[in-house]
């Protein structure tokens, strides 16, 4: 069977599993070596999420509590495109989005910070790129948060993506930060990416083309996934 | 363009991923034999993780996925879309239910033994892991591809799903170990 593989991940952009400043990755990373497999069918193929997927309004943590009061904290527009490596936009996907409230709490049982939860804020969002691969999403500025890693540890600001991409092998999860951030050369997650051109690809820019007068800062976060491997151009058309 | 960073789903991933219950791939018109599939996600002390998340994707009864890259002329079952997502429990337990996957081929006119196609993601893992589940009582895992490609003959057993039958039903079992001597085969591909 012919099989179009994708690109290898690329071990100079992700970090690697063992990170020790990341306490939590020392009992879980794996430690043998990776079993090397050459992509097969199974791999190339992965789960498909259409547009009737998402109901419309889950992009916007600002409402999608349902309550009728509007999210605390300072809204923001969120848009990006995704790409693939030969910057082939990859359309009709689904992104998932998490975050913490703009008092730096997570909607969930084991935040246990000392910090008000709001009672009209999910956290959570979906949406499915449109035929540009483009997406965007309305919610609030993230808070910062302590965490227990190191002594006197916070978070920088950051929301939480999850991403499908065409097949099974173009999986990605991962989490953006906003620049200007002080805590970011101090973050042990985000310093886990191996060089500082990468850990730059995940901090988002400020979109004053797409910010709204009286309403809303916009970020821009644009999203490259693995691509195929040989198929660096389309066929020319004649 | 360069790859985007991968990072960790972090302790609060069920918020934004297991709000609705993903985990039931087979629902009553689903073609194919049931079968559940449930283990634990240990850690390198061998404490279970209670904060992993597993995703499967499969081929259905006949041994076609659901995407536009397979072009086998196997049938399509329209009540099976393959996929499916368990977060763990405070035990390290995820759970599936779902039906045994058909034979789909390899590459070079190979053809695979039954499979699960398995993405792991947790707290404290800054990238997923691949890796997948095989059928421990099916004749054809001897001579499977990806399992033969598996040099260390030793660690091949680590993707085997041993058979239960209990009340009836019939479960595979399969846990999952980030390190130690049994550490689970993880792929790069």
């Amino acid at each position: 069977m012919d099989i179009k593989v994708y690109k290898p991940r690329d071990w100079k952009s992700h970090p690697p599993y063992l990170y020790e400043p990341y306490g939590s990755s020392v009992k879980r990373a794996p430690l043998k070596r990776l079993v090397p497999m050459k992509q097969t069918l199974s791999e190339i193929t992965g789960p498909v999420f259409g547009h009737n997927t998402v109901q419309p309004g889950e992009d916007d943590l600002t409402t999608n509590a349902g309550t009728g009061t509007p999210a605390m904290g300072e809204r923001l527009i969120i848009v990006g495109r995704l790409f693939d490596e030969d910057e082939k936009p990859i359309p009709n996907t689904l992104i998932e989005i998490w975050q913490a409230n703009s008092a730096g709490r997570y909607q969930h049982e084991v935040d246990q910070h000392n910090a008000p939860l709001d009672p009209n804020f999910t956290g959570a969002g979906r949406c499915v790129t449109n035929d540009k691969g483009e997406y965007r999403f309305l919610t609030i500025r993230p808070g910062s948060y302590p965490w227990l890693n190191h002594y006197n540890g916070w978070r920088p600001a950051h929301i939480h993506l999850s991403l499908f991409g065409p097949s099974f092998v173009t999986r990605l999860v991962t989490q953006f930060f906003f620049p200007g951030d002080p805590l970011l050369p101090l973050d042990p997650i985000l310093l886990s990416v191996p060089s500082k051109k990468a850990r730059e690809r995940l901090i988002a820019s400020y979109a004053h083309d797409v910010t709204e007068p009286e309403f809303a800062l916009a970020y821009r976060f644009d999203i490259v996934l693995r691509g195929r491997d040989g198929t660096p151009f389309e066929e020319p058309k004649r | 363009m360069k790859q985007t960073p991968s990072q960790t789903v972090g302790p609060f991933y069920s918020m934004g991923l297991t709000r609705t219950r993903m985990n039931v791939l087979a629902i009553d018109s689903t073609q194919g034999a049931r079968i559940r599939v449930e283990g634990q996600v240990l850690d390198g002390d061998g404490k279970p993780v209670p904060d992993a998340l597993v995703e499967i994707w499969q081929a259905n009864s006949y041994g076609r996925y659901n995407h536009a890259d397979d072009k086998q002329e196997k049938p399509l079952d329209p009540n099976f879309m393959g996929w499916g997502r368990s977060g763990t429990d405070k035990n390290g337990c995820y759970i599936f239910e779902t039906i045994k996957p058909g034979s789909v081929p390899g590459n070079d006119e190979s053809v695979q033994a039954p499979h699960l196609n398995v993405c792991l993601f947790a707290r404290g893992m800054l990238v997923h892991a691949f890796t997948r589940i095989y059928f421990g009582d099916e004749p054809t895992n001897d001579v499977d591809p990806i399992l033969s490609s598996i040099k260390n003959k030793a660690r091949r057993k680590t993707l085997m799903a041993h058979r239960e039958e209990t009340n009836g039903k019939i479960v595979y079992r399969f846990d999952i170990r980030l390190q130690g001597e049994n550490e689970t085969v993880f792929f790069d591909m």
